[in-house]
Order: C-alpha cells, then structure tokens, then sequence
C-alpha cells in the first residue's frame, strides 16, 4: 500500500474509538439507571459514528473493493491499534467512568490537535468529533466528581477504578513509527506535545473529586502496536461474532 | 447506586429559537447538573432542542382534579371573554 503511515495512522485513532464504543455497547440496557443507559448508549453511537469516518476514508486508501466493515470485522487481534485503555472491562461503573475519563481528556486534546492537520479529511473528520467528545469529557469528568466526593464506598470504588486504570495512560502518549512520520509531515499529531497539559488537567480533577493522583511509575504499554491485553480476545469475538458467522451479511 | 433515592425531574425544552419551553417529560437524577444532562441524553438525542430547562418536581405545586369543579367549570358558561365579539382588522393575521 502506497499510504502505509496513513492508513496505520488512521487506524491508530479510530480502532481507539471503535473499540470504547463497543466496550459502552455492551452496556446497552444495562446501565445503572435508564437515563445512565441512553447517555452511554449515546456516547457508543458518537464513537462508532467517527469510527466509521475515519474507516471509510481507509478503506479508500486499501482500494480493492474493501469498505468500512472489513476493517471494523475482519482483523485480527494483532491488527488491531487502540490504546489498551479503551479495551478493558466494564467491571463496574466506577471503572467505566474512569477509563471514559480518562480517555475523553486525551481524545479531546487529540481532536483539537488534528484538526489543524494539512490532511483534509482527517482535520474534517477531527473537526466534527470535537462537539461530541467534549459532552463525553464534561459527562464523565461529572460522574467522577460525583461519586470521588459521593459516599465513603463510592469514593473508594472510584479511587479503586483510578488506581487500576491509570497503568494505561501512558501508552496514550507513545508514539509509533506511523504517528511520527505523520507528525513530521503536519498530518498527524505529536502527542507527547500535550502529555504534560493532560496530566494536569486530569490530576486537577481528581483532586476536585477528593480522590488521590496514583503516583506509579510502572506502566503498561502494547495495545498501538497490536500486543494486547487479555480481555481483548472476548471482546472482538463479541464484535465479529456476526461477520465471521455469516459472511458478507447485511441489515 | 439506588435510583430509588433520585428525585425526579421535569422537564422542559426549547425546541426552536423564539418559541417557549415546553413540557417534555420527567426524568430521574440525583442533582440538577445530571438531570440536564440526563435529559439531554434522553430528550434532545434526535435533534429536538435548543434549551433545557429542568426543576425538581417536588418545587411544582399543582392544582388538585377535585378542585376542578370550582376552579374550571365557572368560566365554561362565560362566552364573553372570548376575543370573539368584535371585528379583527384584515392587517391583523394571527390572533
């Protein structure tokens, strides 16, 4: 392929977004209220929204006759880019508002950067996303602030999800060989440009939320360049269940 | 988390710049920045507002049905206080 960088630039941020939608679908109709319920569900639908923009545009560049859905359903493990964050399980709600927490800072900060990018779609497709991650950030950053300064056990449950979670946050600052190409050429973002920002802004709202900032030095890293975690395996045979089952199928 | 303990919420919305608020529905949320974004969430997901307004139901006082003999049926009788008796001027479309 002529736009190797690209595409594998493209897929960096969009397997992302697919796979933290997938991960709030799998809460449709299980949400701890209903009105919790819609605004997840809402959230997933924003996500895969932007998913599909930006595999569209990659399925252009394969050619071939491929389309969005090949890309979305018919990788492998291994071929999949997103950050390990996104993929890990909603083990209870404190944990599916801290990881939307902390990614939504770092999605947020990653829109506004590429939408200044010299490549068209990809500032267009950035452009659109920004209205929307930005209810996803002030949602969550809610929730986390809500429960941090709720009840003794909500406290703790949100501080439990923060300590576990924040092992991933630093995969969101790496680059790869495709990001850095495409930072040198003014189409993509350089990430650890807004690291620092990001872990201030988060730390500040941790600590509006009385919780405490982990302080860890040891993180986990993989998911960018397709090593994931174990979870990931389940949650792509929920995902490609359909189109591994009955190829090509339709509704 | 006991949704049973969120109060509920009624809900309002603009639906286009210069027309009012209306009644939309009810919702429950444990305070007043997550019952505007749970009605959001819930009522303006299909393009359907400008503006929300959300109050705490307990803060309507309502008017009671068995009150409505003394309340309502007096001005049923009461056809004179219907703009209906004189003549509209043609300048004047929408009365």
């Amino acid at each position: 392929m002529k736009n190797e960088n690209l595409y594998r630039y493209i897929l960096g941020i969009a397997d992302s977004s697919l796979i933290l939608g997938q991960r709030l679908g799998e809460l449709c109709g299980h949400g701890p209220s209903l009105e919790t319920d819609i605004a997840l569900t809402n959230i997933s639908l924003d996500l895969i929204g932007q998913t599909r923009s930006y595999y569209q545009y990659a399925a252009k560049l394969i050619g071939d006759g491929k389309s969005e859905d090949d890309i979305a359903f018919l990788r492998i493990e291994r071929e999949y880019l997103n950050v390990l964050l996104v993929e890990q399980p909603n083990t209870h709600f404190g944990y599916v508002m801290a990881r939307q927490f902390l990614f939504d800072v770092y999605h947020l900060m990653l829109l506004s950067e590429l939408k200044n990018s010299s490549d068209e779609t990809l500032a267009a497709i950035a452009a659109k996303g920004i209205k929307e991650v930005s209810y996803h950030k002030r949602f969550s950053g809610d929730w986390i602030k809500r429960l941090g300064d709720g009840t003794q056990e909500s406290h703790d449950k949100m501080q439990d999800a923060i300590n576990d979670l924040w092992r991933y946050t630093d995969e969101l600052f790496t680059m790869t060989e495709a990001d850095a190409e495409m930072s040198r050429n003014n189409s993509g973002v350089d990430v650890t440009r807004f690291k620092e920002a990001y872990y201030e802004e988060v730390s500040r709202l941790l600590r509006e939320a009385t919780l405490e900032v982990p302080e860890r030095k040891y993180f986990q890293y993989g998911g960018k360049k397709g090593v994931h975690t174990e979870h990931m395996g389940y949650l792509l045979a929920d995902l490609q269940y359909m189109q591994r089952a009955y190829p090509n199928m339709k509704w | 988390m006991s949704k049973k303990n969120w109060p509920l919420w009624e809900v309002f919305v603009r639906s286009k710049n210069g027309l009012e608020h209306r009644h939309f529905g009810s919702l429950h949320a444990a305070d007043a920045e997550m019952a505007l974004e749970n009605a959001r969430d819930v009522y303006t997901r299909r393009n359907e507002g400008v503006s929300i307004w959300v109050v705490e139901s307990k803060h309507i006082t309502a008017s009671n049905p068995s009150d409505n003999g003394e309340l309502f049926e007096p001005a049923q009788d009461k056809v004179y206080r219907h703009p209906t008796f004189y003549e509209l001027p043609n300048e004047v479309k929408h009365m």
